[in-house]
């Protein structure tokens, strides 16, 4: 089982959180900076795993504690300017989380045409249905890339075909605000990873 | 109207969306609180409004806020009205709020119910799907129960995308509302075998995550998950599969056995860097149950060695990290293999990753011998320099410890050398880990006595430089080791050196700063130094000196009267008040030194830390006797409860009775006394109730601990001293003086690297470790791990441990669409039902009690022993024990691998078997390749047969009857190889190895490696037979015959007939005459075989039985078909009533001691050469017999037949190839007639 998946930035600004056990907001909150202080001050170049019961023990707060015990792991992956983090149970296999962390960046990438770090942030909804394609109540519902894409896409007209007339004087007005949007490039750059699957 | 809806959405341009909201929240960086404040009244104005669209745009942005950490469940109404809007835009954003910030407490969603369920059932599949999505994250009880059946329509829906997700959310739905589990289990199962690949992934993953916990339920679904292992190419669905083998292969190790074939093609062929590595810890996994025997076993350990140092040399850190993990599992049982990699661990230890560092260190522990415990531990240390950061370095410290103490001290050879590391360890910075070097250091000074003297010598250096300490430390926990270095220094007092010293040091000042408990045993041990002190002040009658440290003592003594810690304050006291009372005696120069030190006078020994436990209750105390009347609104609840009690009584008296009479009989009073307690608790809801892994421990206790087969391991390692002391260690110690002094001349670390090169045996043992078992309460034992896995009452999945390979009741499904149900009543359900729901809800738990009691009394048995499905011999041990003692039809029964049905069970619900059945015939074929060789013809056949009444029952049949064949062609084939290879002894043995483990793993119900024999043959069909038995149908036997089609036509209603005797009889369909034949339920293809199984009652089985049979046939060609007659004989030997049980040595001595087998026989047989173990073999294999004991070339052998007679062989090797056989049994003429069969058979 996924237990939480959770994007946030160098910083440790959240992007995503997505919680499939409930925790109250503070909580929610504690555990993803908690998890960006474990996470960030590791090198580029080591392991994308951490333990439950090794790499938070000591603190009264553990986050693992907060996501239970020594049974879960975090595996994350560090893109650009965010890190995607997913906390996993031991039923999981870490390579395959690994595996679908890139589906599901690269996913984004298709979806938003090279994706970067304000597409998450102006489109935090969408990169949830997205989500909501590749795992579903913690568990892992679909992997294929492709099919993953035809649906949201599908999702998308819908969505249109909805709004209509009615929802044109909102595309524009929305259209004209976005005009003075701060040109931010800062792609995320999809490393080549060796291929999992 | 119109004007209006124009108004709203022209309104709504100027509203913010989650754009704006986001833009603004960037543009406001320095009061964001206050900007998103505005924001969320500007959201509350936006959802008092009636447009929806305007709602779902306010939710969005709450959304959003969530994320940013603000509680919006208070929006938790409007999120509901916009999942409830009509379009679907608007109801995903609903729905993606609420799965945000719903959960199970959240009232409302007691509102959705119907709204979800006209979601699911929508015409738009997206829109089904974001309502399953949504539930997924917010599911509770009542939405489980009401909305399972739709969900279930759902799994069978014609959309892919709609059916994966169904399957998925079945998971949560049995998390809250196990009573679905049941019901929806079949079309779960079906679901493995869905078209589309998702929906394939989907219920694998759901099937894995239940079986994950309650792994023992879903074993029958192997043969199913083997299927899909074989045939998938869905890197994530074998991925989860091969994961559950792992948590499977555990409970069955025929499993692992049928796995590693597949795993090891699998690793060969795979690219995939995720499944070689799952695929290489199952194969640990398989490897680790199974304890030893196959032969290539050596070759899987190596394979995965070696894929897994590919994957540590990997440049990519998170291979590597995953190769020590899984190394690290390898150590645990094949820790020579991993030791071959020593070179390349260590060099992990110097990785730059902490992660990897710290899985290198795991493998440490299992890399260390006394060669070179020393160096790896200096390494160590060095490291604990080096690192950087306390959690490390702590891990270090901890790692250390643990590796030095491992195995009793197993690999210390010097203990002055470890106590220094001790003391060394003591100045590592920052450490959390001061109590375990404090407990190591009282452990070692306490249980090596040879070590004290240096170890007090340590200790009062250590109460010396205390203030360094005890300043630096004060906050973390490295002053423990002070209070470890006080006691030893008071309690060993006679080693120390200058204890006026020391006695000084502990009187510090500074000491008052220490916490409380350490200050406690400073004062108390000031006191036995005191008294040392004075004892020898005496000897030497130095009054002064006597006065001098008596002053001292009262000068200093008030600063820890004045201690805020009351235990502190009240020891000083005490002492104070004794000081005062001593220095008046020396006052008028009484001497005093032996009274003052007969206060502690004595040595303290060690408790084991299980003792409490163990002591045993004394006669006539009843701890759970009330002590007063329970409450009266309870009374009546009592009543039922021991009337009905009184009933089993007599069933358990009866079981100890059976029981084997080991001990006293007052033990076994004792025991019956404790069994009847643990009853009376387990009925009385009032009671709080042990947990169950204490029961367990108990009961296994209670079985009698001596029979859980120990095996004795022959220790070349001298310092090993195991346990509690007996009088030969004195004499081994003895030895090992002399030995020691031989070689004295080492000594001192230093010089112990430099020789490294000596064998294990030569590393000198500078310290005899007389390492004392803690002390027990006489009686007691010590038992290994007494904590059972057990799931945490809290977990969910403990309400999932439902039996799923018991038909439906007629009750059993899940709940439709009703006004309001009321939680579905306990009485309305049969009992037997009822009791696989555990509800929390113990207020009902209590009503249902009475009636279940007994059944979940017996339940809870069964559970018992299931858990110790560890010990399978001593399971069976047990059964065979009480022979009378009646099968419950438990479906827990078939849980468990080994024990035969009951026949209850089977006259009733014959079907119900073939779940086990399968799993045991398609676990059977082993070793055999795993292609499934179904010969082609099988399925036309199939089609050909008539349909009649007995359709699906023969359709199960079928079934079994396709695995069997199988099996018996590898059988077949295992046969033809060992004859071709009766030249090679080698060969020999590891087949009849083979045959062994069969045996014992096997169990009673069907010996698998009974041969064939010939029944008889035409020119069209031959027939070939063999017979078996089940244990507790002591009367019925199954022939099973093999009918292979020699003919070119088409052979079709066969008929099996046989002449009863007074003594045989065979099974004939209801309302057929004697003269009837049996018809066998296939036909036969050109070229082909079945298998048919024919079960007989028979009355006595002491005496072989030849019956004349007819087997009538048809051959059909094209145009005409004849009827054709075959006669023959069939032979059931009385070794057919045999069933080779496991017995231990203990039992079997008892057996023999018992004088119940009064009858004896002895046979000569001559082995034509063959040796003894061939022989050896052969007596089992044919005889039915399992070993006992083998010592060289006598063995002894033991069977339980069908009706219960124990016969026990002794099997010996004359010189010039003569064997012979002496055999005991309660039956002389069973006896003779099974010796005289074997002699047949066997030479």
């Amino acid at each position: 089982m996924i237990k939480a998946i959770v994007v946030f930035n160098n910083h440790g600004k959240p992007r995503l959180i997505k919680f499939f056990q409930h925790y109250n907001e503070d909580m929610q909150q504690q555990i993803v900076r908690e998890t960006f202080h474990l996470v960030s001050k590791r090198d580029e170049n080591v392991c994308n795993f951490l333990e439950g019961g090794r790499w938070a023990s000591g603190k009264n707060s553990d986050p693992e504690n907060l996501i239970g015990g020594s049974d879960y792991k975090i595996i994350y992956r560090h893109y650009a300017t965010l890190y995607f983090v997913f906390c996993v149970d031991s039923s999981e296999s870490e390579l395959g989380i690994l595996d679908l962390i890139q589906v599901f960046v690269e996913t984004l990438d298709k979806a938003f045409e090279n994706v970067c770090e304000l597409d998450l942030i102006f489109h935090v909804d969408k990169v949830h249905y997205i989500l909501q394609e590749l795992v579903m109540g913690g568990m892992v519902l679909e992997t294929n890339m492709t099919e993953i894409v035809t649906r949201i896409e599908e999702q998308s007209k819908l969505e249109k075909s909805e709004a209509g007339l009615a929802g044109a004087p909102a595309r524009v007005v929305s259209a004209a605000k976005n005009l003075d949007l701060p040109k931010l490039p800062s792609n995320i750059q999809l490393p080549n990873l060796p291929s999992f699957r | 109207m119109a004007l209006k809806k124009v108004k709203g959405s022209l309104e709504r341009v100027f509203d913010k969306n989650l754009h704006d909201l986001v833009r603004g929240i960037r543009n406001h960086k320095d009061d964001e609180a206050k900007f998103i404040a505005q924001c969320i009244d500007e959201i509350k104005q936006e959802l008092r409004q009636d447009n929806i669209a305007v709602k779902a745009n306010a939710v969005a942005k709450l959304t959003y806020l969530q994320m940013l950490g603000y509680d919006i469940s208070w929006a938790a109404f409007n999120v509901i009205e916009v999942m409830s809007s009509n379009k679907f835009t608007f109801k995903r954003i609903g729905y993606l709020a609420a799965s945000q910030s719903f959960h199970e407490e959240t009232e409302v969603l007691m509102l959705t119910t119907n709204m979800i369920r006209k979601d699911l059932s929508s015409q738009n599949q997206y829109d089904a799907a974001i309502a399953l999505n949504g539930l997924s994250c917010f599911m509770t009880p009542d939405l489980a129960r009401d909305l399972a059946n739709d969900v279930m329509t759902l799994m069978t829906s014609t959309r892919p995308y709609i059916r994966k997700r169904a399957v998925l959310i079945m998971y949560k739905i049995f998390l809250k509302f196990p009573e679905a589990l049941r019901p929806a289990f079949p079309r779960l199962k079906e679901k493995l075998e869905d078209p589309d690949p998702g929906v394939q992934s989907a219920a694998v993953n759901v099937i894995c995550e239940l079986a994950r916990k309650n792994p023992k339920n879903y074993l029958s679904l192997a043969p199913v998950f083997f299927k899909l292992m074989t045939s998938s190419t869905n890197n994530w669905v074998l991925i989860k599969i091969i994961k559950l083998f792992g948590a499977l292969t555990p409970l069955e190790p025929r499993l692992g056995k049928k796995l590693i074939e597949p795993l090891t093609n699998l690793i060969h062929s795979t690219s995939a860097m995720s499944l070689l590595y799952e695929c290489i810890n199952t194969v640990i996994a398989v490897l680790i149950s199974l304890s030893s025997g196959m032969p290539n076993h050596n070759a899987s350990i190596q394979l995965c060695v070696q894929k897994l140092r590919i994957l540590i040399e990997d440049s990519d850190q998170n291979l590597k990290y995953l190769g020590l993990l899984a190394m690290s599992k390898i150590l645990k049982t094949h820790p020579k293999s991993v030791q071959a990699h020593k070179d390349l661990i260590l060099q992990c230890l110097d990785d730059k990753d902490e992660s990897i560092r710290l899985r290198a260190l795991d493998l440490l522990y299992g890399m260390v011998s006394k060669k070179n415990l020393m160096e790896i531990v200096r390494k160590l240390m060095v490291h604990m320099d080096k690192a950087e950061g306390s959690m490390y370095r702590d891990e270090l410290l901890s790692k250390i410890v643990q590796i030095c103490s491992q195995n009793n001290y197993q690999y210390i050879t010097n203990f002055e050398w470890y106590v220094s590391v001790l003391v060394e360890l003591t100045r590592v910075e920052g450490t959390r880990h001061g109590s375990v070097i404090a407990s190591q250091m009282l452990d070692v000074a306490i249980r090596v006595k040879a070590i004290r003297a240096f170890a007090v010598e340590q200790m009062a250096q250590l109460l010396e430089n205390s203030h360094t300490v005890a300043s630096s430390a004060q906050r973390n926990g490295i002053c423990e080791v002070l209070y470890a270095a006080a006691w030893i220094a008071g309690e060993f007092s006679e080693h120390l050196r200058d204890p006026r010293g020391t006695l000084d040091d502990m009187l510090r000042q500074k000491v008052t700063s220490l916490p409380g408990h350490i200050q406690a045993v400073f004062v108390q041990n000031i006191m036995k130094l005191y008294a040392a002190i004075l004892v020898k002040y005496e000897e030497d009658e130095d009054n002064d000196g006597i006065r001098e440290v008596s002053d001292l003592l009262v000068e200093k003594l008030p600063m820890f009267v004045q201690s805020g810690d009351l235990e502190v304050q009240e020891r000083a006291c005490c002492i104070l008040q004794l000081m005062k009372y001593v220095k008046k005696l020396q006052d008028k120069d009484v001497s005093c030194a032996d009274e003052v030190a007969a206060l502690f006078a004595g040595e303290l020994n060690p408790v084991a830390p299980k003792a409490q436990r163990k002591v045993a209750v004394p006669e006539g105390l009843d701890l759970d006797k009330w002590i007063n009347d329970p409450p009266s609104d309870s009374s009546d609840d009592e009543g039922p409860a021991n009337s009905l009690f009184i009933p089993d009584d007599s069933r358990m008296m009866n079981e100890s009775m059976t029981r084997p009479v080991v001990e006293e009989l007052s033990d076994d009073e004792l025991e019956r006394r404790r069994e009847a307690r643990r009853a009376e608790t387990q009925n009385n809801p009032h009671y709080l109730k042990l947990g169950a892994s204490a029961k367990g421990s108990k009961y296994q206790e209670v079985v009698n601990v001596e029979d859980i087969p120990v095996a004795n391991i022959d220790l070349s390692v001298p310092l090993y001293v195991p346990g509690t002391k007996r009088l030969s260690d004195k004499y081994l110690e003895a030895e090992r003086q002399a030995r020691k002094r031989d070689k004295k001349r080492r000594h001192g670390k230093k010089s112990k690297r430099r020789h490294k090169s000596e064998s294990e045996e030569d590393v000198p043992v500078v310290h005899k470790v007389d390492i004392m078992g803690g002390e027990m309460p006489e009686g007691a034992t010590e038992s290994g791990d007494e904590g059972n896995l057990e799931l945490d009452d809290n977990d969910p999945h403990k309400l999932l441990d439902i039996d799923l390979d018991r038909p439906l009741d007629a009750d059993e499904k899940l709940p439709v669409r009703t006004h309001r149900i009321v939680s579905p009543s306990a009485e309305d359900r049969p009992v037997e039902e009822k009791k696989k729901h555990h509800r929390k809800d113990k207020e009902k738990e209590k009503k249902r009690k009475e009636k279940e009691k007994k059944k979940s009394k017996k339940e809870k048995k069964r559970n018992k022993s299931g858990d110790d499905s560890a010990h399978p011999s001593l399971l069976i041990a047990t059964e065979l024990m009480s022979p009378g003692h009646e099968a419950i039809p438990s479906p827990g029964e078939e849980e468990e691998v080994a024990p035969p049905s009951a026949p209850v069970k089977k006259d009733t619900t014959p079907k119900k078997e073939e779940p086990k059945d399968d799993l045991d015939f398609w676990l059977s074929g082993q070793d055999a390749p795993v292609a499934v060789e179904v010969t082609a013809p099988e399925p036309g056949a199939a089609a050909d047969v008539d349909s009649d009444a007995e359709d699906t029952s023969r359709h199960k049949k079928k079934k079994e009857k396709k695995a069997k064949k199988e099996k018996k062609e590898k059988k077949e084939k295992k046969e033809k190889k060992k004859k071709s290879k009766v030249a090679n002894d080698e060969d020999v043995d590891s087949g009849r190895r083979d045959g062994f483990e069969e045996l014992n793993s096997d169990g009673p119900p069907l010996p698998p490696m009974s041969s064939y024999r010939l029944l008889a043959e035409d020119s069209n069909i031959k027939m070939t037979y063999e017979t078996r038995v089940q244990s507790q149908q002591g009367q019925q036997l199954i022939v099973s015959v093999i009918f292979t089609s020699l003919a070119e036509q088409h052979l079709k209603s066969l008929e099996f007939n046989v002449m009863d005797s007074l003594n045989t009889k065979m099974d004939r369909l209801p309302g057929a005459t004697t003269h009837d034949g049996v018809p066998v339920p296939f036909q036969l293809p050109p070229n082909s075989f079945n298998e048919g199984q024919f079960a007989f009652q028979v009355q006595s089985i002491n005496v072989a039985q030849k019956l004349r049979g007819t087997l009538t046939y048809t051959i059909k060609t094209e145009e005409s078909s004849t009827s054709e007659k075959l006669d023959f004989k069939l032979y059931l030997p009385c070794t057919a009533f045999l069933i080779a049980t496991p017995c231990s040595s203990d039992a079997f001595a008892r057996l023999l001691q018992g004088g119940e087998l009064s009858s004896k026989y002895s046979i000569k047989l001559s082995s034509g050469g063959a040796p003894f173990s061939h022989v050896l073999a052969k007596v089992c294999f044919y005889g039915h017999f399992a070993i006992v004991e083998q010592i060289d070339q006598s063995a002894s052998l033991y069977s339980c037949s069908t009706q219960g007679h124990h016969i026990c062989l002794l099997v010996k090797a004359n010189g010039g190839g003569d064997v012979s056989i002496d055999g005991k049994c309660a039956d002389g003429s069973l006896l003779s007639n099974v010796m005289e069969e074997i002699k047949v058979t066997a030479s």
